[in-house]
């Protein structure tokens, strides 16, 4: 006897599952009202559920939305004061080179003012005294009568006037001559001030353009501290496209390592092997990894002790003089490094030559003629190059580095956000779909059971036309007795 | 300080376990050739075939060659065997003188009068196995018409499992000729023997393109 077999109520299958069908639809007609009821109470659960995980999602969103705020404030907090102590230090450094010399410059604007006032007091024009003995001509000449005498006296004062006057104008000229001299001698201490003025009028420029971009960092830092939605808005927009530009710099970044590590992974066979692996990769591509991810390490430790980056907050705690000697330590260690991988591109040149000269003399051919190339320095020289240059261009893969982390955070929090929004929508959504569902779910349970429904509905439809004319044959009788 | 030896002992230790040796990777080739009768003059496109393989092989790769003569189930008969050392440009050196050497067995070889095949591939299936390759060849560069010395006898179940064998340059005798039968039966005789020990079986005869071997 077959499960099946136990549902066969008759022979016939079909009049068996018929049999079923009117007892399945009977029994569902006879728990119509509990059925109804726990569909009601199951959706209505459901939908609680539901809305009750979305509202917490969303509080998480707002915690997270909150969290990523205060993240970014902090972050922008300090980028800007970096910014605004660089701009002081701009300044300090402008008024220690420019305005620490304003004393000399005022000096030397002092002594050119006293020589220049010197020669301006030289070169003023003092007029000649007119002769006293003029007035003596204007006695003689009232002299009444005419006495050829007069005539006499008066030419010769004439001569003597004349005598005198020539004197006169030569010394003025020579008076003139040295005032002029004097004004010459003004023009290059004028020029002199012009100049010092200049230097003065340049830095306080300067000074200004630099407060004025205080000002406007100062502003931005203001809008940090208050926490406005501007400047978060500023922030986040300024961080994703930070985000951007940091991981294409790093994707062409890892390009270069690519390059450096096929540059170095095959003569690293030479000095390790090539045959033995850990985890299925080749020993040699692990030298040559581990090789490259040290130069890299070294170079993030040279641009951290440099202070061009801040990933590490114990290296930019150190003093001065500590700092500085792992400054030399790390750039000799990027240095020899260097070294070892222009050899090894060296060695790498000299294996693909040893390569070539092998197949040929097992081949012959094609491989003679590529093993006798003349050019072949250039390719050694190139590839030597490489790898001397690499590690170093590398190290400036810290940069966009500190700025991708910087960023990731934010990033990763405005997906995280996006996503919680998301999960609340869809649980809203779920529940309000099972919400809904509860009455189509009865409708079909209703349909299922529609011919014990119709016939309940006819019996009731009788009993109340058989009610309803008994009711009012009641009230005609009850009018006629009135 | 101790706990964090203890750290790098354990790292070390992890990353030996992850390690896996050479032999898991490499490939092993063992090459048979076939020296009685008429076919040693078919010894030049063997020479051929041997280069064309020491160029193809890599450092920490295992490659042998043997003679298929009257007896053949000997170390004796192994021309030269080597497994390439790990740096590339010692592999180069000791392909070189592995070339060397079938050269000179090229030029004082001497015909046999039996051919043994079957013992040749009892000596391959021993040497592979003991150098542990990851991928096992044997090349039977052959007619593929055994003939056995009265005596000598043969009959033995090959182990092949996990081995490749590959029939190169299976030259025509003047019998099949005359009925290519004989030809076709000596080659799914082969084929039944190989694959029934469990290997696989493959020829190629095109000379020009022996890029498949390895494929």
């Amino acid at each position: 006897m077959s499960k099946g077999d136990i549902f066969m109520v008759v022979s016939s299958p079909i009049l068996s599952g018929i049999i079923w069908l009117v007892l399945l639809v009977f029994v569902m007609y006879f728990a119509r009202s509990l059925a109804h009821l726990a569909i009601r109470s199951f959706c209505r659960v459901i939908h609680n559920a539901m809305r009750l995980s979305a509202r917490a999602v969303m509080r998480a969103e707002t915690r997270l939305n909150n969290r990523n705020r205060e993240v970014l404030l902090a972050q922008g907090k300090e980028a800007a004061e970096r910014i605004i102590e660089r701009e002081f230090d701009r300044i300090d450094a402008t008024v220690r080179r420019d305005l620490a010399e304003y004393p000399t410059l005022h000096r030397q604007l002092s002594e050119e003012i006293t020589v220049i006032d010197d020669d301006y007091k030289n070169s003023t024009e003092v007029p000649p005294d007119p002769p006293g003995w003029v007035k003596a001509v204007d006695a003689v000449a009232k002299i009444p009568g005419k006495d050829p005498m007069v005539a006499s006296i008066l030419e010769d004062i004439h001569a003597s006037m004349i005598k005198a006057n020539t004197q006169a104008i030569e010394e003025y000229r020579k008076s003139s001559h040295k005032r002029h001299e004097h004004l010459k001698h003004m023009m290059p201490h004028w020029r002199k001030l012009r100049s010092v003025l200049g230097q003065v009028d340049k830095s306080v420029n300067s000074l200004l353009t630099r407060s004025q971009a205080i000002d406007r960092h100062m502003e931005e830092y203001e809008g940090i501290v208050k926490q406005t939605d501007k400047a978060v808005r500023m922030l986040s927009s300024s961080s994703l496209t930070q985000f951007f530009i940091a991981a294409f710099v790093l994707a062409v970044a890892v390009g270069g390592a690519l390059i450096n590590f096929n540059l170095i992974a095959r003569p690293m066979s030479e000095m390790v092997g090539g045959t033995s692996r850990i985890m299925g990769i080749p020993i040699n591509q692990i030298a040559a990894m581990v090789i490259i991810l040290v130069e890299l390490a070294m170079g993030l430790f040279l641009m951290e002790t440099l202070r061009i980056t801040r990933l590490f907050p114990v290296i930019g705690a150190l003093n001065d003089k500590t700092r500085i000697r792992l400054v030399w330590t790390f750039f000799s260690i990027l240095l020899f490094l260097a070294f070892v991988e222009a050899g090894l591109a060296f060695m790498r040149d000299l294996l693909m030559q040893d390569d070539v000269r092998t197949t040929a003399s097992l081949l012959g051919g094609q491989g003679a003629a590529a093993a006798k190339n003349p050019n072949q320095w250039i390719t050694t020289a190139a590839q030597m190059g490489m790898g001397f240059v690499l590690p170093f261009a590398l190290m400036f893969v810290a940069i966009p580095l500190e700025t991708f982390v910087h960023s990731l955070r934010t990033v990763l929090g405005v997906v995280g956000v996006s996503l919680l929004r998301v999960c609340a929508w869809l649980l809203r959504l779920i529940g309000n779909i099972v919400r809904f569902m509860s009455n189509a779910l009865i409708q079909l349970y209703d349909l299922i059971i529609f011919a014990p429904l119709w016939i309940e509905r006819a019996i009731r439809g009788k009993q109340a036309d058989k009610k309803d004319s008994t009711d009012t044959a009641s009230v005609y009788l009850e009018g006629k007795k009135i | 300080m101790k706990k964090i030896c203890l750290v790098l002992l354990l790292t070390l230790v992890g990353l030996s376990g992850c390690s896996k040796f050479s032999s898991q990777y490499n490939q092993g080739v063992y090459m048979l050739v076939d020296t009685s009768g008429t076919y040693t003059k078919e010894l030049s496109q063997a020479k051929k075939i041997i280069n064309f393989i020491l160029a193809k092989l890599n450092p920490g790769d295992t490659f042998a060659v043997a003679q298929v003569n009257t007896g053949s189930f000997t170390q004796k008969d192994i021309i030269d065997k080597r497994t390439f050392d790990d740096r590339p440009s010692m592999a180069n050196d000791q392909k070189r003188e592995f070339s060397k050497v079938v050269d000179k067995f090229i030029k004082k070889v001497r015909p046999s009068a039996y051919t043994d095949i079957t013992g040749g591939l009892l000596q391959a299936i021993e040497f592979l196995n003991e150098a542990n390759t990851n991928r096992k060849i044997i090349l039977i560069f052959s007619d593929l018409k055994e003939d056995l010395r009265p005596g000598y006898v043969r009959n033995i179940p090959l182990k092949l499992k996990g081995f490749e064998v590959i029939a190169v340059n299976v030259t025509k005798l003047h019998s099949d000729n005359v009925d290519p039968r004989e030809y076709m039966k000596r080659l799914s005789d082969w084929k039944r023997k190989v694959v029934k020990g469990g290997g696989s079986w493959r020829v190629i005869n095109d000379m020009q393109h022996l890029d498949p071997i390895f494929q």
